[in-house]
This record gives C-alpha cells, structure tokens and sequence, in this order.
C-alpha cells in the first residue's frame, strides 16, 4: 500500500532562475517493505553454506566463503532478478533489441568506440563492490552495494534514452527510484547538488589511461532532479542484471537528459552546496552544459538535435523535449532560461 | 608490367573498404547503427585515400622510382569514389533529401561547411583527371588546378576534427601525416629556389636585357 502525499519541495533551483516553490509527490513507504522480508533462499543458501563447509573444507577461497555468506544477488550479468515489479512511469514503445543495447555504448573508460566496451569490460570485477556516500549528510557511509539492491523490490522501468549524439534507444532498466537511497542517508538542508563519481580503475578500464577526458568521470544533479520519482537507481535491465559494458554494477538513470548524464558503475555519491563540475562540462563548456536536458529547440552547437535515429530504425524521428517527459518535469525549470541553462 | 600489376593489386585493397560493408551487410552485421557505420566507413576511406594520393609523389622522389606516377589517378578517383558515397550516404540516408534541411546544414554547422568544400574541390579534378584535359588544360595549368587536392585534404581532415566529441587521435594522426606530406613541397620548393638563382635569372628577361 502506498501513500501519495504533496510536500513543499525545501530546495529553491540553482539560483540562475527565479525563486520558485516546487512540489513533488514523494512516495510513502509501507511500514514494512516486501524487500525487508529476507527471501527464503537467502536462509537455505546459508544452510547450505553450513552444510558444505566441511565437504569444501580450506579448498574455499575467501572470496568463494564471502560469496556463500553474502550470497549477492547479482553477481554478473545474465542474472535473473526475481521480483521485479512493472512500473507507471514505463513507456509502451518497442523495446530496443538488447544486442544493439549491449554492444553500441558510449563507455570512454573502455574505449572511444561504442563497439567496443561489450568485449574489453568482459571481466570488469563488479563484486565486491561499495557505494561510498559522503558530503553533505547526517550519515555518511559506504554502503556495500548489495545492500542497496535490498533497499526496496525492483521495478522495471521502461524509459526513452536519448544520446547526445543523436541516435535514441528505449530500454527496460530495473531498479528503484534513486531517492530511496537518497534519503537513507539523511542530506543536510544545505545540500543542494549530488555529484556521482565512476570507478577510476586503469588496471580494469583501459581507456582511463588515455586522457581524453578529465578522470573520474564525475556527473552531476541538482538535489530536486536527482530525488524526482524518474531518477532511476539502475542495476538491471532486460529482467536481467546490468551487463559490465551497461554501467555495471550500479548506475543511474536520468531520462529526460542526454545519456552522459546518466553516470555508470558508480562509487561515490557526494552531496554539496556548490554545482558540482561534470566531465563533459569541464572538457567543453559550450557544448556540454550542467543540465544537458534533452532539448530539440537548442542545438549542439556542432550538430542539430531536433531529430534522433531510434536504433533500428530508418527515418529520423523527432526529438521530444525533454525526451517527452516534459509533464513530469518541466515544472523543475519553470522560469528558467533553457537557452542558457543547456 | 610492374606498374600493371601494383595497379591491380591498389585496385584491389582499395575496393576493401566497400566489400568489407558490403559483405557485413548481407549478413544483418553493420552493427546497432548501420548508418553512422556506413558514413564513417566511407568518411575514413575517402581521407586515407586522398592522402595515399598525396603520397605518391614524395615517395616517386624519395625512392627515385618515377614510374609510380602511374598509380597517382587511380588512388586519387578511389578517393573521390569513397567522398561520394560518403556525400551520398549524408543526403540520402542521414538527410533523405530534405533539401532545406541540408542547405541549413552546410550554412550553419562548421564541420558539415568544411566537409561539402572538401568534396566539391575535389569535383574539377575528377573531371580533369583525363588525358583529354591534361592536353586541353596544358601541363601548367593542370597543375596549377590539380594543387586543390591541398585544400580538399587540408578540409577534409578538419571536417574529422571538428565532428569528433572528445578523441581527437585519429583526426590528429591523419593531421600530422598531412602536415608531413605537405610540408615536404613546401622544403622541396624552397630547396630548388634556393640554390637556383643562376637559373631564374636566366628566366628574368628583364634583367638580362639590361
């Protein structure tokens, strides 16, 4: 059972447009979350672990005992997740095929070129695997990321995605909105901004060590963005854990914004007061900017962005503002100047 | 014979390119977006090309193998076959002949206004690329009019640079082999200035009549 209750968002923009009393429906918890209640399998994978400890003996490494201990629900990709729960907010638009949505990725920890990251993050190691939560907050901490995947049942969200570039996909993610984590660790009143921080591993992303970007790739959300019902915490897709080259293990999902907006395989979370930099931002301002709303009224402003090709299509279709998502949020930047708030 | 059979054989490597998406497209594998892979493709082919074109005279100097004049047209209309296909990939299957659309294109957007200028500068020469107009034109003026292949090059490597987002490598390694290439007339030029006066005077009527 869910309880819808309006409250006065506490957060006024980002000082470039006017004063504005936002609101947003924030979603009530039941009193005891159906993900709170430890699965049966859980219990017997810890029998089973009992059970088989004198047969395995010493022969079980560290890791393989941490695995049985902590059995993780999702350990790599082609996972099923259980439970996944169909969402409201899910577009009915074709789905696009999930080879083309695991083999064209934008991924410059891996490489430049979108076919490559499906082979070169192969063996990228997504356990174990923390989520450190730091800034502006009454309760820092570092979360193991299994942790937050029980945080609350999945839910499949069929979203639009749209690439800067201007070719779109419409993909079903799995997870659960971003501000049950958010919230969790209780941000202070002056936190304004979250900024997200991908891994920054060379030994296991080769294209870290080629700078053609500032690493880490750091991305950023105004706090109201990030704890809109849309933002999506993302550990799946296709029913199925998040493949390595997709941002595993644990990404957001921000839909209405151009995809590099959506940050992958995150390690750090920080909240501040100041507009976090964002990478592409920092390497060209002109083109990139903070929001990076899907917008087809303002150009790159090397390319048009009025129109897109949906992967599998022929024809270029329209590119909808903000990558129609516009009823949910446009109120977000009511008054503000979308020209110059690209 | 030797030229034949290097002609055959350019022939050949330079039909790679369009075989290899050929092949990939007869079995369903251009990728998740076969467009964007059509139009590098070709982009790519038209560039390495044009500069292979640019090469062969400093190697025929180099080498002192003089023959290898012989292959310079064939490498330059490959480059220009691969500029169409590219052009061609651009208004039909990126623009599907929305006119205005492109015109808007080539006004407003840098990289699509270098890389038109690239490709129409390299028109005249395909079309003079004939013995007839070798003949018609005079050697002189040939070559004067053949010397666009700089300014198609030198467009046609900015267009690279300035669609890519962030990885400039390729665009820069292209750039640094044109510069070379380039930059090897300008020394031979001013090579043959230098040391030359005896004869330019001679060609200086005016201060021989004095």
């Amino acid at each position: 059972m869910c309880h819808l209750v309006i409250l006065p968002h506490p957060y006024q923009g980002d000082g470039s447009g006017p004063r504005k009393n936002f609101f947003m429906l924030i979603k009530k918890a039941d009193d005891i979350r159906s993900s709170e209640v430890t699965p049966r399998s859980w219990y017997s994978n810890r029998r089973t672990f009992l059970a088989g400890l004198g047969a395995a003996g010493a022969a079980a490494g560290i890791y393989g005992v941490r695995e049985l201990i902590r059995p993780s629900i999702l350990a790599n990709a082609n996972t099923k997740i259980d439970g996944i729960q169909k969402s409201p907010l899910s577009t009915t638009e074709a789905i696009t095929p999930y080879k083309d949505v695991t083999n064209y990725n934008n991924y410059y920890e891996f490489s430049t070129d979108k076919y490559e990251p499906a082979n070169l993050a192969k063996n990228f190691r997504t356990r174990p695997w923390t989520v450190e939560i730091d800034g502006l907050v009454n309760k820092k901490q570092k979360f193991d990321v299994d942790s937050i995947l029980k945080m609350a049942s999945p839910e499949e969200r069929i979203y639009r995605h749209r690439c800067v570039e201007g070719w779109s996909i419409v993909v079903p993610w799995v997870g659960f909105s971003l501000s049950t984590l958010l919230k969790k660790v209780e941000p202070q009143g002056k936190a304004r901004f979250v900024q997200f921080t991908t891994l920054n591993d060379p030994s296991q992303m080769p294209g870290l060590k080629v700078p053609v970007l500032n690493w880490p790739y750091v991305e950023g959300l105004r706090l109201d963005e990030a704890m809109h019902p849309l933002t999506l915490l993302c550990f799946g897709m296709y029913g199925e854990a998040l493949p390595n080259q997709d941002g595993a293990p644990i990404r957001v999902i921000v839909p209405w914004k151009y995809g590099f907006k959506s940050a992958k395989a995150i390690v750090r979370i920080t909240f501040t007061e100041k507009q976090p930099i964002n990478t592409w931002n920092a390497a060209n301002s002109t083109e990139y900017g903070f929001y990076s709303n899907v917008n087809p009224n303002v150009d790159h402003p090397r390319w048009s962005q009025a129109k897109e090709r949906r992967l599998g299509e022929l024809l270029k279709r329209p590119t909808l503002m903000f990558n129609g998502y516009g009823d949910q949020v446009a109120s977000l930047y009511s008054g503000m100047d979308l020209k110059k708030n690209f | 014979m030797k030229l034949r059979v290097l002609k055959l054989a350019i022939f050949l490597a330079a039909l790679i390119p369009l075989a290899r998406l050929g092949l990939k497209a007869l079995h369903g594998d251009l990728g998740a977006n076969p467009i964007e892979l059509i139009t590098h493709t070709t982009g790519d082919s038209t560039l390495v090309l044009l500069l292979a074109t640019l090469a062969v005279t400093p190697l025929r100097m180099l080498t002192k193998q003089y023959w290898l004049i012989g292959v310079r047209r064939m490498v330059g209309l490959f480059a220009f076959f691969y500029a169409c296909l590219h052009f061609t990939t651009y208004i039909w299957l990126d623009k599907f002949f929305d006119l205005h659309e492109m015109w808007a294109d080539i006004l407003k957007r840098k990289f699509i206004t270098v890389g038109f200028l690239a490709f129409v500068l390299l028109i005249p020469l395909a079309v003079t690329s004939t013995a007839g107009w070798i003949r018609r034109l005079g050697g002189t003026r040939w070559q004067r009019l053949h010397r666009l292949i700089y300014i198609s090059a030198i467009a046609g490597v900015v267009h690279y640079a300035w669609l890519v987002k962030a990885d400039l490598r390729r665009p820069i390694e292209y750039g640094v082999i044109l510069s070379i290439l380039l930059g090897y007339r300008v020394w031979m030029k001013a090579k043959s200035a230098a040391p030359s006066t005896v004869r330019d005077r001679s060609q200086l009527p005016a201060i021989s009549s004095q």
